[in-house]
């Protein structure tokens, strides 16, 4: 059934010739790699940078004409809750008095194209695709209900903003390169304090405007050895964790007054 | 040196830890206070998050109170029997903190109660410290011998009850206030996260009447066995003690202690007390100063985790 279709779509192509340009969702294939699926965090870990490369492969029932496409990259972290508060003057000194809080956002979060998201696509499309950080889903609880606001909300920027300070939110519409026509390559740059677990890498192409297709990757970033080690014991054996560290603050005290002792 | 903290899950450079550890080590050394005030925020400022800060500066203090009070102990500068009634209030204070803490946070606002009773704290304590150092060196310019006034004025504090002899210190006197003053500590460091000795010194001396000589190492034995406690209770909890950052800490806070202790020998009483308050005193008014202006950016995120 599916060939027959595809034969179908092949054969109005053939028949309209050139001039026919219908939107065929898949006509065009993604094919992606992350040059490290596993980044490994060890004592001198401090901060990394991936490479994302893939091709976009083309069928026989792509149309010849199809103007040139356009990639973005949408890189995001495990998610979790985080408040945002701002601080008020109240009786001369400054206190947090307004906060509102963001439900299972992205902790990293990363929007990379290969032009201004402008050029790419309308700005109904890029609402809908959520191109830009400006128009990623970023969900507040606000009183009783669920819901984004809009980009230009304070408590929203100023999130953003303090995120991107970090590194851990960022955008850049010159990051995706093509190397040729179809061939595409990115850098994911991941600074010292990006959080461990795991990211998921959306792909979207975008031709004339309009999404053509998209493909996900993944990849994590894991604690190992001594660092995996310390983590878990600290969560599993608390009691004995803390015995332990204790321990080994008084033989640190007992060995510093060895070595200084003035006999 | 970049080291990778398996805790605060943050990489920092192993000798800017090692250096704040020697360098806070030595001002609690020469002064015997824990230097937990000092040690948190400088953490917080290179980019820890609070509540690691708060947990792993309490062990780094253990180290450093034990190598202080090991070494006092062999000058016989300690007092066992004080330090034991220190202690048992000490610990019904630090367990009382530990409950309002989590009350506290509960009812948010959290934050600005342990800036407000830093600021209230910290400059109280540092500007009465500065005023009697003042007060001391100008009677020593004038000649005149500082006044002893253990001798003859016995305060309220010494008509109470239940009156014991403190070999070691010398003194008689009624276990009642030793005791409230060690729930007051173990309270306070508990809730502020320090280990108190900055403010369990001045009580000492001042309304205990404890003599100099045994003030600073008794202290060290309560700040030494509360923050061990603080440490297993901070593991068990909240799991944010990073030994890591702990061992680092220790090493530089140890190492800068000893010089410290030997430093401060070396300075004037009078002297040595004018210069505490006004260190304490400079912490203090740096927290008012942090509420009272405008801060750079109004906004601040925290994670929250899985459970909001």
């Amino acid at each position: 059934m599916t060939a027959r279709t595809s034969l179908t779509t092949v054969g109005v192509a053939l028949l309209l010739g050139t001039a026919f340009t219908a939107p065929s969702a898949h006509a065009e294939r993604l094919i992606v790699s992350v040059s490290n699926h596993r980044v490994t965090v060890t004592p001198n870990y401090s901060g990394e940078e991936l490479v994302l490369f893939g091709s976009v492969e083309r069928d026989a029932s792509t149309s010849a004409t199809r103007g040139n496409y356009d990639l973005v990259v949408t890189v995001a972290g495990p998610r979790a809750d985080m408040v945002t508060r701002r601080k008020e003057r109240k009786f001369g000194i400054w206190v947090n008095t307004d906060y509102r809080q963001f439900l299972q956002v992205p902790t990293y979060l990363a929007l990379f194209a290969n032009r201004p998201f402008d050029a790419i696509a309308s700005p109904e499309v890029q609402r809908r695709q959520q191109l830009g950080l400006n128009n990623v889903l970023l969900t507040q609880r606000v009183g009783p209900d669920y819901a984004d606001v809009v980009p230009n909300d304070a408590f929203r920027s100023a999130f953003v903003r303090l995120r991107s300070e970090h590194g851990l939110y960022r955008e850049a519409t010159s990051a995706v390169t093509f190397l040729t026509p179809t061939l595409f390559r990115t850098g994911i740059p991941l600074p010292a304090e990006v959080p461990i677990g795991t990211y998921d890498v959306e792909i979207k192409l975008f031709s004339d405007g309009a999404l053509v297709t998209r493909t996900e990757t993944a990849f994590e970033i894991v604690k190992v050895g001594f660092e995996q080690f310390v983590a878990t014991t600290a969560r599993q054996n608390g009691l004995a964790y803390g015995m332990v560290t204790a321990f080994m603050a008084l033989m640190t005290g007992w060995m510093a007054s060895i070595v200084f002792r003035k006999d | 040196m970049q080291l990778y903290l398996p805790i605060a899950d943050l990489p920092v450079n192993v000798f800017l830890i090692l250096a704040m550890g020697a360098a806070v080590g030595f001002v609690s050394g020469m002064f015997g206070i824990g230097g937990g005030f000092l040690m948190t925020p400088l953490l917080i400022f290179v980019g820890i998050a609070p509540a690691v800060a708060v947990a792993s500066v309490a062990s780094h203090i253990a180290a450093s109170s034990f190598s202080g009070a090991i070494s006092y102990w062999r000058r016989r500068a300690i007092d066992p029997a004080l330090a034991a009634v220190l202690l048992s209030g000490g610990i019904v204070g630090t367990a009382l903190g530990v409950w309002t803490f989590t009350l506290l946070r509960s009812l948010g606002q959290l934050d600005l109660m342990i800036a407000l009773s830093y600021v209230v704290l910290l400059t109280a304590v540092g500007a009465l410290m500065f005023w009697e150092g003042v007060r001391a060196i100008l009677r020593a310019r004038r000649g005149k011998t500082a006044p002893l006034r253990r001798s003859g004025s016995h305060g309220w504090i010494h008509g109470l009850p239940l009156k014991m002899r403190f070999k070691r210190s010398k003194i008689y006197l009624s276990v009642i206030p030793i005791v409230v003053v060690g729930v007051v500590i173990g309270f306070i460091g508990a809730v502020m996260g320090i280990g108190g000795g900055f403010i369990l010194i001045p009580i000492m001396i001042y309304l205990l009447r404890v003599p100099t000589s045994t003030v600073i190492g008794t202290s060290m034995v309560l700040t030494l066995v509360t923050m061990v406690f603080a440490t297993v209770m901070h593991a068990v909890t909240n799991h944010l003690v990073d030994a890591v950052l702990a061992l680092i800490l220790m090493i530089g806070g140890v190492t800068g202690a000893q010089f410290g202790a030997r430093a401060g020998q070396k300075i004037r009483g009078e002297h040595l007390r004018l210069l505490l308050g006004l260190l304490i005193l400079a912490v203090g008014i740096r927290f008012a100063i942090e509420l009272v202006i405008r801060p750079d950016d109004l906004f601040t995120i925290r994670e929250t985790g899985g459970a909001a």
